[in-house]
């Protein structure tokens, strides 16, 4: 299908605008063009209403009342657990783990399996990682004389499988990467990735944060050892983020943190740690936010159709298509499979003056280099424009993005 | 670290009140930032033998890089930006700091002056641009004279 002379409708992107209140805040003089969901998502209501009636009614402590709101609270807490498993297709709830997000999951497997990593021992991470699934496997060989190595992009910044085959005949120990990239929004082979890294006995972690959002996911199927996510990329809120470990995975990490509710008996002669999940759960966990998760997934479970992913996969589409019509630009690693993401440059232009110049259009964009500075170096950038979708894009916010961009150009031109 | 020569520190920067008139009677966004371009292209370029990390300003994204001469009491800047808007407001910054002393600065704050011609959200600490730092540190020199 020819995406220029494609008509984009977007019907159901604008059936559920509705439900976003930043979106369809009428305070502001300007409707809000929002494309920068690869950063934060934003919140249905359903999400923002059942976090204040937890608040306004239901808040306690969970895993140690003896009172009954706290048991409530526990069971509800829990209840999103279960909802976590079955969303992600794992096995058992215990797998799920609750954490602060993305970044404190990787970190966590990070320290967790410093037991098992000896000097010398080989850490393989994706060019196109971002940055926090590359700074904790650093800091893990620092401490272990272990080396991360990068596996390479192709030249059109896909994730080079010849270059991973070659470095997996090295042995590694650890392989991981995203599943989507969050700076060009490149769609990794990760089944692929997993097949081959347990062929070796690589211990596998996928950086699910720009995925879950758009995609349906099944860890058990996909087989790897661990995968990871963010809420607030998802509709939910910040603060709470997931570690899915497969369970003896789990058990094997060295917790890191300790104190409260992962402990079994403390003495000060020794301590020892309670079974999964809580084992990993140390402190007061993000109740309320755990449970705002558990209305974003509600939500996505209800509306990220089949119907409505075509949609989004469309209008990425036409927007690749609108940015390829105008003079001077230059697009990275931009396919017609990408998810939700499109990177890109005015040539001979700062990224920041762009970002500045929609924003006095309402328009809002990131630029800069994306938390991906090894990326940005392998495409030779100082940083870039990236434009990201969500649920509630529609094909108006291309249009008055493209047309600010447009503005933006004729300003640089006089 | 190598300084230009002095020189190269003696040039005329945009005259201040001309400036916050200019500003006062823009109409658009276009209008403004226009203005804010055409005024960063009127203050000196920096070599790129000069463009180095030791002259750069920290929290900057986008990199910039400030030189400061103290000559006959006065405080001469150079400053320069890869950017085309930080650039423009460096401009700003050298209308209000450029070639005086403590004694010569326009009397409204700084703060002020980006709040009242309407780019105050670009000084603020939450920006990247850095906008704020080169500031603070122009500003370090005229309190020390004092």
């Amino acid at each position: 299908m020819n995406v220029m002379t494609q008509s984009c409708a977007t019907p159901l992107a604008i059936a559920i605008r509705p439900l976003f209140p930043t979106l369809e805040s009428t305070e502001k003089v300007q409707p809000l063009c929002y494309l920068d969901t690869a950063a934060t998502s934003q919140k249905p209501l359903s999400v923002i209403e059942r976090m204040q009636d937890y608040y306004l009614n239901e808040n306690s402590n969970v895993h140690r009342g003896a009172y009954q709101l706290s048991a409530q609270a526990t069971q509800k807490y829990e209840q999103v657990r279960e909802q976590v498993k079955n969303f992600i297709y794992a096995q058992q709830s215990q797998q799920i783990i609750f954490t602060h997000g993305t970044t404190e999951a990787i970190n966590m497997v990070a320290w967790g399996i410093e037991p098992q990593i000896t000097q010398g021992d080989i850490i393989l991470v994706d060019t196109a990682s971002h940055h926090a699934n590359i700074v904790p496997w650093q800091q893990l060989a620092k401490r272990t004389g272990a080396e991360v190595k990068a596996i390479g992009l192709t030249t059109d910044s896909r994730f080079d499988l010849e270059s991973y085959r070659q470095l997996l005949t090295l042995n590694p120990k650890v392989v991981a990467v995203p599943h989507i990239t969050n700076a060009l929004g490149t769609v990794n082979p990760v089944e692929t990735i997993v097949e081959l890294a347990k062929q070796v006995n690589a211990i596998t972690l996928i950086d699910g944060a720009q995925a879950v959002a758009h995609m349906p996911l099944n860890v058990s199927e996909l087989d790897c050892d661990f995968y990871v996510f963010s809420g607030h990329k998802m509709y939910g809120p910040t603060g709470v983020g997931i570690l899915y470990g497969k369970t003896s995975q789990l058990e094997a990490l060295q917790p890191l943190m300790t104190g409260g509710e992962m402990i079994k008996t403390v003495s000060f002669e020794e301590t020892t740690f309670g079974a999964l999940p809580n084992r990993l759960e140390a402190g007061t966990p993000p109740i309320a936010e755990v449970i705002g998760l558990g209305k974003a997934i509600e939500f996505i479970q209800n509306n990220l159709t089949a119907e409505h992913q075509a949609e989004e996969q469309a209008l990425l589409q036409y927007l690749q298509a609108q940015l390829k019509q105008l003079n001077g630009i230059e697009l990275y690693g931009a396919h017609e499979s990408n998810i939700a993401v499109v990177a890109f440059n005015l040539l001979g232009e700062h990224h920041q003056d762009i970002g500045i110049l929609l924003d006095q259009q309402n328009i809002a964009i990131r630029c800069g280099h994306h938390c991906a500075m090894p990326l940005m170096q392998h495409l030779n950038l100082k940083g870039c424009c990236r434009v990201s979708l969500g649920i509630y894009s529609t094909k108006a916010d291309i249009d008055q993005f493209i047309t600010a961009l447009k503005a933006v150009q004729e300003l640089f031109a006089e | 670290m190598r300084l230009p020569d002095n020189s190269q520190f003696q040039y005329q920067a945009p005259d201040f009140d001309e400036l916050v008139t200019l500003f006062s009677n823009t109409r658009s966004w276009q209008e403004k930032y226009r203005h804010l371009m055409l005024l960063g292209k009127q203050i000196p370029t920096l070599a790129k033998e000069y463009r180095v990390e030791a002259a750069q300003v920290d929290g900057c994204e986008s990199a910039a890089w400030l030189y400061h001469q103290q000559i006959n009491g006065k405080h001469y800047f150079i400053a320069d930006s890869d950017t085309r808007i930080v650039k423009g407001l460096i401009a700003i910054l050298m209308a209000y700091f450029h070639g005086k002393n403590t004694d010569e600065l326009p009397e409204q704050a700084i703060e002020m002056v980006f709040h009242n011609i309407g780019l105050s959200q670009q000084l603020s600490p939450s920006r990247t641009n850095g906008l704020q730092h080169i500031t603070q540190q122009m500003q370090h020199k005229f309190v020390k004279l004092t």
